[in-house]
């Protein structure tokens, strides 16, 4: 029965290739395509709830930068189908298909996507920010961005101006204290200062 | 004499203003700090009189990055984090992280873990609902039924605190198991709370369910319609009030909830009273999860036995035996290690669906983890439904949406 959500899709969908998965049925797709593949999903296959939109960031420079997945449940299967799209194309300005059209609750997912990766959605009715205020100048999730934080402008301007206060990095002296992700070993990968430069005695250097 | 040449003139002035009163909007902030929006959410409103035209939600007030935090620690490191999503339910949250990792590391655990956080997941899900009927009941003005509950709430929190030594963030599970055993005559102490809690349950919900003043706030207010519930993504009660029978603990049983009976109920209706009706249910439910349970708590190991480079070894082999302590010390500095690939995971949790989303390349942190998080799912419906409401309905609504902000905004 799972098999063949997948296969129905590889069917309509001749550039459509099987996404490695250990869970549940998952395909990969041209993003161009994933708005109509979630249709036929939806409409053709019964997978009625749209889960979970999100992009996994792969390191600056890379190729492809971003992923978008796709979580579909069907309340009826009782089973998952996971949908994946390369975002290809310019990465200063990653632009995907929106799919807010199929399903309204995509609206604040995808305004999630677009706060945490800067990926614009084509056909969004009202792509802001939702975690992170309007004016904000990043995109925290990207990998570039430092887990401390970058400073930046207060929101208000008008407390800004009165203040002169800002938002600033986190004092991690010395850190963050964190481990390294992918198969190391034990000296690359254990907790360790990010940034080995300063610490509690010695100062910041200035940038 | 006076009234004649004084009368039409105001009068004219009286019904140029009443059409410059009906065209105009007022718009109205309601939050982020209001006793209603349970935390820091705020809704910028447009009012047409005491009617709402337009409602646009302003969220992440509460935003801490958990998602990039993640990305720079360790699996088990993690776990004190899932507390602070849904803080009324962590150990809701604990089990649904570790079961998500463990479905990536491909671990089993032994039937008696398994137990142990079904147990701890139901003893947190009456938690929630509580809260969340007390909040409720609050917002709409029966202050009573917040002091019962948070009465029993505070039963729960011993049983709490007796397991994990924390009240409020458990953080209780790790990869591969949990933090301890149940302590001696816990499982007793959990009896005796359901055999009480029953009564005082039916009590809370008496105050409630036939009350007059209560029908007049709840029932036909907030109505969700089956389809817009399922085009938003709603999930738990708010779902199953709208007559969509999704419960996941049914429909893809995970920690061995096939074992235990229990019904899913589902509303008529989709109104607040709905939501309110499934959650009282959902805690009788509950009740009778955890009898089943202490019934037949299996015996056995509390942690997977096998999971070498995932569980830390006992503490009196670690400071006794080589081998266990380089283990030890491994878990603890590289983390559980991990094999590549992706998972994603959802367990019911009280406040709906909470899933996560893992991608690794293998080692001992996560490259992205995203949390799926139901109560900001559940929120999204809020400038569809708000919309003709009366301002004193949007109270109703958002108690008998019992989202909470930490989770929402993570």
């Amino acid at each position: 029965m799972s098999a063949s959500a997948t296969a129905v899709l590889k069917a309509r969908f001749p550039q459509a290739t099987d996404r490695a998965s250990a869970d549940h049925p998952a395909i990969n797709l041209p993003l161009a395509e994933v708005p109509a593949a979630l249709q036929c999903l939806r409409d053709e296959q019964a997978f009625d709830l749209l889960m979970d939109v999100t992009a996994i960031d792969w390191a600056a420079g890379a190729t492809p930068r971003f992923t978008l997945v796709y979580h579909l449940y069907s309340t009826t299967r009782r089973e998952y189908v996971r949908v994946a799209g390369d975002c290809t194309g310019d990465e200063a300005a990653p632009v995907a298909p929106s799919v807010v059209s199929l399903w309204p609750g995509a609206n604040w997912l995808e305004r999630e996507v677009y706060d945490m990766f800067g990926i614009r959605f084509d056909g969004h009715p009202d792509l802001r920010r939702i975690l992170m205020w309007d004016g904000y100048p990043y995109h925290p999730l990207r990998k570039e961005f430092p887990l401390a934080g970058i400073e930046a402008p207060l929101p208000d301007a008008e407390i800004a101006a009165e203040t002169q206060a800002k938002v600033i990095a986190a004092p991690m002296a010395g850190g963050p204290f964190v481990a390294s992700p992918g198969e190391l070993n034990l000296a690359e990968a254990e907790p360790r200062a990010k940034d080995e430069s300063w610490n509690e005695c010695q100062p910041k250097p200035e940038a | 004499m006076a009234t004649e040449f004084a009368f039409p003139d105001s009068a004219a002035k009286a019904a140029g203003a009443e059409q410059d009163l009906s065209s105009e909007r007022m718009s109205l902030s309601m939050g982020p700090s209001h006793p209603s929006t349970h935390g820091v959410l705020r809704l910028q409103m447009e009012l047409d009189g005491e009617v709402l035209t337009k409602c646009d939600p302003i969220i992440g007030y509460l935003h801490r990055g958990d998602e990039k935090i993640a990305e720079n620690m360790t699996y088990n490191q993690f776990v004190p984090y899932t507390d602070r999503l849904d803080y009324i339910a962590p150990l809701a949250n604990n089990m649904a992280y570790a079961i998500a990792v463990e479905k990536l590391a491909k671990l089993e655990v032994p039937a008696r873990c398994q137990a142990i956080r079904v147990l701890t997941a139901e003893l947190a899900r009456i938690s929630s609902h509580l809260m969340g009927l007390g909040a409720f009941g609050l917002d709409v003005g029966a202050w009573t039924v917040l002091v019962l509950s948070l009465n029993q709430r505070e039963h729960l929190y011993k049983l709490f605190e007796e397991l994990t030594g924390a009240r409020f963030t458990t953080s209780y599970t790790r990869i591969g198991g949990v933090a301890r055993d149940v302590p001696e005559g816990w499982l007793g102490r959990v009896g005796e709370f359901c055999d009480h809690f029953l009564p005082a349950l039916e009590e809370i919900l008496a105050l409630l369910t036939r009350n007059k003043i209560f029908l007049d706030r709840a029932v036909g207010v907030g109505v969700i319609t089956r389809e817009d519930a399922l085009a938003y993504g709603l999930t738990g009660p708010n779902l199953r009030g709208s007559g969509v029978a999704l419960d996941l603990r049914k429909d893809r049983p995970y920690s061995g909830y096939e074992q235990y009976e229990f019904d899913v109920p589902v509303g008529a209706h989709g109104d607040s009273y709905d939501r309110y009706l499934v959650r009282g249910e959902e805690m009788r439910q509950s009740v009778r999860i955890i009898r089943q349970v202490i019934a037949r708590f299996p015996g056995g190991d509390w942690y997977a036995p096998d999971a070498r480079k995932i569980f830390a070894p006992p503490k009196d082999k670690v400071l006794t035996s080589m081998e266990e302590l380089i283990q030890n010390f491994m878990i603890v500095t590289a983390g559980p290690q991990m094999p590549a690939g992706e998972v994603y995971f959802e367990a019911e949790n009280p406040k709906g669906i909470l899933g996560f989303y893992v991608v690794s390349k293998g080692g001992g942190v996560p490259w992205r983890l995203k949390i799926r998080s139901p109560s900001f799912c559940n929120l999204s419906i809020l400038p569809k439904i708000c919309v003709g409401c009366l301002i004193s309905d949007v109270v109703t609504l958002l108690g008998s949406l019992d989202f909470v902000m930490g989770e929402c905004d993570r």
